[in-house]
């Protein structure tokens, strides 16, 4: 049976041909070209002050710093989700979702309530900051290879354990914070309630680098991503550790959500939305192709609000709403569309 | 060799496997068979270390699965299971090409698409080479499924139940084709298979499971008799000599 239309490949291709591998070029390329834009316009739009004087340069500053914050939230939201969906072999459950920024709140709030105005001080810190990091990451990786490892492998299951988990730890974090004095309140507040142009810019020093080694560490081990993508069985039959690896990537993600928590508080769909987006938009099982849109569309998205929030409505606070309303919609549609999870 | 010692498993409630003891030998096929929750599926998933036995050890081609390097493993002995679902979309090509992953760490050489050429070639994949698994019959997939397993080029392939989903001749066109790994290739090829009369024409040797025990190991010429085959299944079975060899007769 001679097939005329294709000649057989004799090379396997993460694009299932030409076209597909074009769209993604041009998509990807796409986006770049809208980062930079968006990124020059914000850094320059309406400028008060006349270009190159002093004030000018202080404004510019201030807004180069808002689009660093931006690019660290969109790094590490859309590589911890799409390496999250990786490991545990669906595409609904997020971190975020699981709860990782809830767990987050909890630990910068049991600091407070236990060492008191002290340890709000104290958490300002960078040897604090840095304890709580590795709290979370300890905590977060203890409690979710113990779920994601045993039973609790299901979608189902583990969206029902994500939300009363997510509640749980909420409500706990609650409850300690309404035996704190105001004083400790507001300190907590406003490290917890953080949005883009209000970040808590003081952990920018270090929430960049740790950002950029774990995500070229996900990045160099796209290829193995790839494979346990496939599930745990079939990437245990091809010679990964699943368990191992799992326990790899979930400390990888915990470190990207406790630094974009640090830095601008939590965000529930933001990883959802650019993820099913990048999926959909790669149409592959590559990492390499997957990752660079999500990131890129993480970035496009929050700039964009930030942009069109600032300039032209004056409530530049709103972003983060803007984008968790925009991303908690996505999600209901993909689940109602899907009719299943 | 394959090799099972004192091998249990207890699944919460108290559905128990084992304690299994059984030496399978290299080269051929070798049926697993039995009836539903004889515990085939655990035994072989236990054999192909996606599950840890309770207690017990197993060795297959000299490995001990649950203590040699995974990657090593990974080039004695490939696995398929019953039920197979990815969240990715993948084309028949790319699945055949995740089977290189032991030797290739996802960088395909000249020498991996020539393995995958071959696997799409053996299992009549070519034409359909670049669909999607999603766009195929149940029987096309199943087939793209056992041509991963083979690409992985494995001197062991157990497979749980790959005639699933075939109709009657690809069936027989799978057993052939599994014949062929056994014979052409060298393969020693351990199958979880439900007709007894597929498993004595295309099989060297037959291993029953009954209630979580091995209650038979032989040839089938051994085992295709009236007495063994009523004890086996439980219900009383009759032989007919055909001219290809003993039919069963169940009915
Ligand atoms: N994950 C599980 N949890 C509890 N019981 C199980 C599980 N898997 C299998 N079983 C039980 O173990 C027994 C053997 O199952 P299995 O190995 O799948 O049998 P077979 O493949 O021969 O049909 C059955 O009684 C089944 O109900
Ligand atoms: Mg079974």
């Amino acid at each position: 049976m001679a097939n005329t239309m294709t000649v057989p490949v004799e090379t396997t291709s993460n694009f299932i041909n030409a076209k597909h591998r074009r769209r993604w070029l041009i998509s990807l390329i796409g986006l770049i070209v809208v980062a930079v834009g968006l990124t020059i316009a914000t850094i320059v739009y309406s400028n008060p002050m006349p270009l190159g004087s002093n004030g000018f340069w202080k404004i510019a500053e201030a807004r180069v710093i808002s689009v660093v914050v931006i690019a660290v939230v969109a790094l590490s939201h859309s590589f911890a989700t799409v390496a999250f969906h990786t490991v545990t072999a669906n595409r609904i459950v997020t971190p975020s979702i699981l709860g990782f920024e809830a767990l987050y709140g909890l630990i910068n709030t049991a600091a407070v309530f236990f060492f008191g105005a002290l340890g709000a001080t104290l958490t300002r810190g960078i040897v604090s900051y840095f304890f709580q990091v590795a709290m979370m990451v300890a905590f977060a990786t203890l409690l979710y290879t113990w779920l994601l490892g045993s039973k609790f492998t299901n979608v189902h299951t583990m969206l029902l354990v994500g939300v009363v988990m997510g509640a749980g730890l909420a409500s706990l974090t609650t409850f300690m914070q309404r035996m704190l004095d105001p004083n400790e309140f507001d300190i907590l507040t406003a490290r917890l309630m953080g949005n883009i142009s209000n970040a808590s810019t003081e952990y920018l020093p270090y929430a960049v680098p740790i950002v950029l080694v774990v995500v070229t560490w996900l990045w160099l081990n796209s290829r193995r991503l790839d494979t346990l993508s496939l599930g745990s069985a079939v990437s245990t039959n091809l010679g990964l550790n699943h368990r191992t690896e799992l326990i790899k990537v979930l400390i990888a993600v915990s470190i990207l959500m406790a630094m974009t928590t640090s830095l601008v508080g939590p965000m529930t769909f933001l990883g959802f939305l650019v993820a099913t987006m990048a999926y959909s938009i790669a149409d592959t099982y590559s990492h390499r192709a997957i990752f660079p849109i999500s990131f890129l569309l993480g970035y496009v998205l929050l700039t964009g609000a930030y942009f069109v929030l600032r300039h032209i409505f004056y409530a530049q606070g709103a972003v983060t709403i803007i984008v968790e309303l925009i991303g908690g919609l996505v999600f209901l549609i993909v689940i109602m569309r899907k009719g299943r999870l | 060799m394959i090799t099972l010692e004192n091998v249990t498993k207890t699944y919460a409630g108290e559905t128990t496997i084992g304690p299994i003891n059984v030496q399978i030998p290299s080269g051929g096929i070798t049926s697993l068979v039995g009836p539903n929750g004889a515990g085939k599926s655990t035994v072989l998933t236990m054999m192909g270390r996606l599950m840890s036995p309770d207690s017990g050890r197993i060795t297959v081609g000299g490995l001990d699965v649950a203590q040699a390097k995974s990657n090593e493993v990974a080039k004695t002995l490939a696995i398929l299971r019953q039920e197979n679902h990815f969240v990715t979309r993948l084309t028949v090509r790319q699945l055949i090409g995740f089977g290189r992953y032991p030797h290739s760490r996802g960088r395909l050489t000249v020498e991996d698409e020539r393995h995958i050429n071959e696997a799409l070639e053996f299992l009549n994949l070519t034409a359909l080479q670049d669909r999607y698994l999603d766009e195929l019959s149940g029987g096309q997939r199943q087939r793209a499924y056992v041509a991963m397993v083979l690409a992985q080029d494995t001197e062991y392939v157990f497979l749980d139940e790959p005639l699933n989903n075939l109709d009657m001749s690809h069936s027989v066109q799978m057993m052939r084709q599994l014949r062929a790994a056994a014979d052409d290739l060298g393969r020693t090829v351990i199958v979880v298979m439900h007709d007894i009369n597929f498993a004595s024409r295309y099989s060297d040797n037959i291993l029953a499971m009954n209630d979580g025990q091995v209650t038979h190991f032989d040839t089938c010429a051994d085992t295709m008799k009236s007495s063994v085959l009523t004890e086996i299944f439980g219900t009383s079975v009759r032989i007919i000599d055909d001219i290809d060899g003993p039919l069963a007769v169940y009915f």
